[in-house]
């Protein structure tokens, strides 16, 4: 089974060849055959992998072609299966084809439906490749490949200028991490002499001590290519933006799988960050930071689907907590948990923003509960996923494992569990604002009718798996199940707990539950008892909800050091100072042939003259030589 | 004999081009096809019969002649895989521009394409020639004919394009005529031969100081071509104001003649001086893909936007060569194709344009993916090709090139990889400012014709070909670079592919 590997990314590429070939000329139906037929086959193709890699899980190696071999350098199109990216597969492909399938419905009425099934194909084609890569070059293919898609789908809708300047700032956000990126990979090279990933990781922990300087600057350069592509600060400013782009896409590629990418190569060169503890602290303490920041601006926003943006920005951020913990199979989990709940409330958003005729402002919305009961309920299960609703939730066990080690584990301090904790309390306050705004309350804005079955069958599924999935691990205080971890154990290493909190965890995980529950309640306080209240609050600190609102105004630092200055210094040398001086030498010349010209008078006693002057002043250069 | 007879094929295709219009237009333009399409089999074929490697024997054909004896002068060409790449690229964008000229130039048809066949052969003899005097006047003869294209069918402002362009090509080419001189001088003094011939003038012996002189001169007229800031200020010019054939044949083909001169010329007759010169010109190749990129940033004007990213992209050809490394110069060849291919592709595109709106003004533009889905899907390409996309050739070019100039500067090389950045940005700004947006003015476009689809749809599959397995190109030239870098090792040897090319070899000095 496991040779059928190749056709898990082959086949979304193929069917996006085809939509981009011939999408005009097929109907919208064969069209959304086409889109959601090439990935769904991947996701059963995946399933019988899968189930194949369960009985015999050792990590399968498929060599496809050499794709450059020089002197000293030869990397190949290769794939690489292991635990790791199985999980990754499964995710991209399953979330993938059902995102595809409400797409049908979601974008039933566009001018670009083919197109759009192609841009996201080929998207999903690019995914499977940064996760199956077995080299870090044919990897970073992907990583630029689900870029470019991520910049295409963005700008879906082309003919709004702020549309393109979402996927522009998006592109080149990520492009500067890129770079960091790639220059790890030089270096990489450089000491080892090869990109495959398992001989670099080999060669890393044989060559390198823990702290050796080499593994320092690439793991803070990994990190940089991780910051910009998961949107982690400092460059998380073009998550936000990309909303811009079609609900579906914002569900899969900035929600479920690109945006996790950079989780995902920190966790495919664990070896490297746990030969760089500096480097490592700094993961957990991007981490820590983000989330916290994220959450305050997804307090303040009144736009559903940007709440939803820097909700994920800082979910994320607890994986990169995780991973700087080195509790990866955790941040893995989370991942897992993340793509289904986070996927479910982005459709859920698409779906009321799209019956609502393109509302965005939650705050024009309300009352939803009882005409949209489909989309409210699963909404409210995805809801209660992120902020971790004890006990019935997949989320409370992903992120609970998270807060736990954030301060039980060895790499665990008391600081980075308090920000994950104020960082839980703060989810589940702008979780349940949001639910309470746009379902409860007066109803704004009129709806007609409810959302087609492409859009909530998906919303149903995914519904059940954020809430059943969380069972495939349990902390041994509650069950005690590790389908998860044991089956990741093979390729990410366990974390150890500090002995003298061990017996703690009951009294932790009772602290989590509580902290969520009256983050609910503080919502339930603030948007449906006293409704009047958040106004008043944001009219007495004016400055604190501007900043929050606006991100921590790093769009306005960036634009002010980083954009104005080049664009400036651009245009002022537009027409390129350096032609100038050309321009200068042109300009002398003619100027001088004006002057000799004007010796040319035709007048006899000039010339006579002019013989005269030049004897005598040959001479006397004569007789002073 | 296969080398001249394809120089003179090219010519002789051209003067009958010239001649055919008498008869009827149409003639010139189908005379200059076939020309071209029988050139290009020529060295498709070629290509296929190097397969078998030869070791450290690179030549797979040769022809020699004397020419001048008295001085020393032969019509010596010899074709190796440097050569053979080089000249397939000619003949596939010479092609490319034939079809895009073919409604574009409606005046003095047959005069056009004689020019354009000229300035092929002019670059054909460039890229085959091992005897320096012969080299330079085959740099001539591709001036020449360029400089009229510019001058007859430019656009506005082309009398300025065109005498910029002859002037410092001109200036910079005397001087490398006075390298070649002081050369033949130095070496016929010390040795007692005097002789134009590049294998005899390989291992030439002289003090530092002459070589450092005999250098600049080379390296003036390549870093003129090439070209490399400061000396760019030409091409920006020329690039714009030539017909779409001019422009795609300057920036496909024109400045890699100044890359072929360095990796050719500079890097095996100057070893020691060019070694000396490398953190220069490494710095200088940086400069140029960093001030290339600003500038392409601000330009309203398409093809002089183009211009500017031609600027940028040929700075990571400078930073490799001066790396002095296989890697770098693997990616400095590969470079050489993929930028010929996607920017020539790039001005197809935008004479496609012109052609349908007649402004070349991008602030005019917008919104045009509506109305020209598959032009637009193109330009998309061939963007990312810009901006390097991997999958695409010119990733792989630049790839290899930083991946070798970090062996040799770190400083630098994190600076041509900040280029990368800017290079979305101005390949960003193409795309966002032609097709997508809206738009403020209501042309209409049909969208790109059965012939258009013809030229592009070609140099699309080959710059995905070059990007997921440039296997190919890199075998044909891997002996080549290993040679530059070693050039005591580089002899005139019995060529691989056909003998009775070297009848008169025989009678030429072997050391």
């Amino acid at each position: 089974m496991k040779e059928l590997l190749w056709l898990i990314p082959a086949l979304p590429l193929a069917g996006a060849l085809t939509l981009i070939l011939a999408g005009d000329k097929l109907s919208r139906a064969t069209a959304g055959l086409v889109g959601c037929g090439s990935v769904g086959l991947s996701a059963i193709i995946t399933l019988l992998i899968g189930f194949d890699f369960l009985s015999s899980p050792q990590p399968y190696h498929q060599l496809l072609w050499s794709w450059m071999a020089v002197e000293g350098f030869h990397t190949e199109f290769a794939f690489h299966l292991d635990a790791l990216s199985m999980v990754f597969l499964f995710v991209i492909t399953f979330v993938g084809t059902l995102i595809h399938i409400y797409s049908t419905g979601f974008m039933v009425d566009d001018d670009g439906f083919a197109r759009f099934f192609a841009y996201l194909n080929l998207f999903v084609c690019a995914m499977l490749i940064l996760v199956l890569a077995d080299n870090l070059l044919l990897m970073y293919l992907g990583w630029e490949g689900v870029g470019l898609c991520s910049y295409l789908l963005i700008g879906f809708w082309y003919q709004e200028e702020k549309n393109g300047y979402a996927a522009r700032k998006a592109f080149i956000v990520t492009r500067v991490g890129d770079t960091s990126m790639a220059i790890g990979l030089f270096m990489l090279f450089q000491a080892f002499g090869t990109l495959n990933i398992q001989e670099l990781m080999t060669h890393a922990s044989q060559t390198w001590q823990v702290g050796a300087h080499a593994a320092v600057v690439i793991a803070f350069l990994l990190l940089g290519g991780a910051v910009g592509k998961s949107a982690q600060l400092p460059l998380q400013t073009w998550l936000p933006d990309a909303m811009a782009g079609p609900s579906p896409v914002s569900a899969l590629i900035h929600a479920a799988t690109m945006v996790t990418a950079g989780v995902y190569l920190i966790a495919r060169t664990h070896v490297i960050f746990e030969l760089a503890p500096d480097a490592q602290m700094a993961v957990g303490i991007v981490g820590a930071v983000t989330l916290l920041l994220a959450g305050c601006s997804a307090l303040t926003q009144y736009d559903l689907k940007r709440v939803l943006a820097y909700s994920t920005i800082s979910q994320i951020g607890y994986m990169f907590l995780a991973l700087g913990i080195g509790a990866w199979s955790a941040g893995i989990f989370h991942f897992m948990i993340h793509a289904f709940f986070k996927a479910l409330l982005f459709l859920g958003a698409g779906a009321v923003i799209m019956l609502l005729h393109h509302e965005h402002d939650m705050f024009k919305m309300g009352g939803l509960r009882k005409k949209l009961p489909v989309i409210y309920w699963t909404f409210l299960i995805g809801s209660a996923s992120l902020a971790a609703i004890p006990f019935v939730t997949a989320g409370f066990y992903s992120k609970d494992q998270i807060l736990w080690l954030a301060l039980a584990g060895e790499k665990g301090n008391p600081v980075f569990y308090a920000a994950a904790l104020a960082g839980a309390f703060i989810t589940s306050v702008y979780t349940f604002r949001m639910v309470f705004v746009t379902f409860f309350g007066h109803e704004h804005t009129h709806v007609g009718h409810d959302a087609g079955r492409s859009m909530t069958v998906p919303l149903i599924i995914l519904a059940i798996l954020s809430t059943i999935a969380g069972f495939i691990e349990l902390p041994h205080t509650f069950g005690h199940v590790t389908l998860f971890s044991d089956f990741l154990n093979p390729v990410l290493p366990t974390v150890a707990l500090k002995p003298e909190l061990e017996h703690l965890e009951v009294l932790f995980q009772a602290i989590a539950a509580v902290v969520a529950l009256s983050g609910v309640y503080i919502a339930y306080f603030f948007y449906v008892k006293q409704p009047e209240l958040p106004t008043v609050i944001k009219k007495a600190v004016p400055g604190l909800h501007h900043l929050w609102y606006n991100g921590w105004g790093f769009d306005a630092l960036y634009n002010t050091l980083l954009v104005r200055p080049y664009v400036f210094l651009s245009t002022l040398n537009k027409n390129d100072v350096i032609d100038k001086v050309y321009g200068g030498m042109v300009t002398f010349t003619q100027y001088c042939n004006g002057v000799l010209v004007r010796t040319q008078s035709g007048m006899m006693r000039w010339y006579v003259m002019g013989i005269v002057i030049g004897a005598i002043l040959m001479l006397t250069l004569g007789l002073m030589l | 004999m296969m080398l001249p007879l394809l120089i003179l094929w090219l010519m002789a295709g051209g003067i009958i081009a010239w001649l055919a219009e008498k008869v009827n237009a149409s003639l010139s333009k189908w005379i200059a096809f076939l020309a071209l399409a029988a050139a290009f089999g020529m060295t498709l074929a070629w290509w296929m019969q190097m397969n078998t490697s030869g070791g450290l024997n690179v030549w797979l054909m040769q022809y020699d002649t004397p020419w001048i004896p008295d001085f020393g002068i032969h019509f010596h060409l010899a074709l190796d895989g440097l050569s053979l790449l080089m000249l397939t690229l000619t003949m596939f964008l010479g092609l490319a521009a034939v079809l895009t000229s073919w409604h574009e130039i409606e005046y003095r048809v047959g005069f056009f394409y004689f020019n354009i066949l000229w300035v092929l052969a002019g670059i054909t003899g460039v890229f085959l020639t091992m005897d320096l005097f012969l080299f330079y006047f085959f740099w001539e003869v591709m001036l020449i004919p360029m400089f009229f294209l510019i001058i007859i069918w430019g656009h506005e402002n082309r009398r300025y394009a065109a005498y910029k362009f002859f002037i410092f090509t001109q200036a910079s080419g005397l001087l490398m005529l006075l390298a070649i001189v002081g050369l033949y001088f130095v070496h016929g003094i010390a040795s007692g031969t005097y002789t134009f011939d590049y294998f005899q003038l390989l291992n030439t012996q002289f003090s530092p100081q002459t070589g450092r002189l005999l250098m600049l001169g080379f390296l003036a007229a390549f870093i003129v071509k090439l070209p490399v800031v400061p000396f760019h200020s030409w091409l920006p010019d020329a690039h714009s104001e030539a017909p779409t054939a001019g422009s795609v044949i300057l920036a496909g083909l024109l400045l890699k003649t100044g890359a072929y001169g360095l990796i050719r010329f500079v890097i095996p007759l100057f070893p020691v001086a060019a070694a000396e010169f490398a953190p220069w010109g490494m710095a200088l190749g940086v400069l140029g893909i960093l001030y290339g990129a600003v500038l392409a940033f601000a330009q309203t004007d398409l093809k002089r936007l183009v211009a500017y990213t031609s600027v940028s992209h040929m700075g990571f050809v400078m930073l490799g060569v001066f790396a002095f490394n296989s890697l770098a110069l693997q990616g400095v060849v590969m470079q050489m194709i993929t930028h010929g291919i996607s920017t020539g592709a790039l001005f197809i595109l935008a004479g496609s344009l012109y052609e349908r709106i007649h402004t070349r003004d991008i602030n005019r533009m917008g919104g045009f993916w509506t109305q020209v889905p598959f032009m637009g899907t193109i330009g998309m390409v061939f963007a990312m090709a810009s901006l390097g996309l991997p999958g695409l050739g010119n990733f792989v070019a630049e790839f290899l090139t930083l991946l070798g100039a970090w062996k040799a500067t770190h400083i630098l090389t994190i600076l041509a990889a900040v280029g990368l950045v800017a290079a979305t940005a101005y390949s960003l700004r193409i795309v966002q400012k032609v097709f997508l947006g809206r738009s403020e003015q209501k042309f209409t476009l049909p969208d790109l014709s059965f012939r258009e689809k013809m030229i592009l749809v070609p140099l699309v599959i080959v710059i995905v070909w070059l990007g997921v397995y440039p296997q190919p190109v890199m075998n044909t030239v891997k002996e080549v670079i290993t040679l530059t870098l070693n050039p005591t090792d580089i002899k005139p040897t019995t060529p691989r592919i056909s003998d009775k090319d070297i009848q008169k070899g025989g009678t030429h000095d072997r050391k």
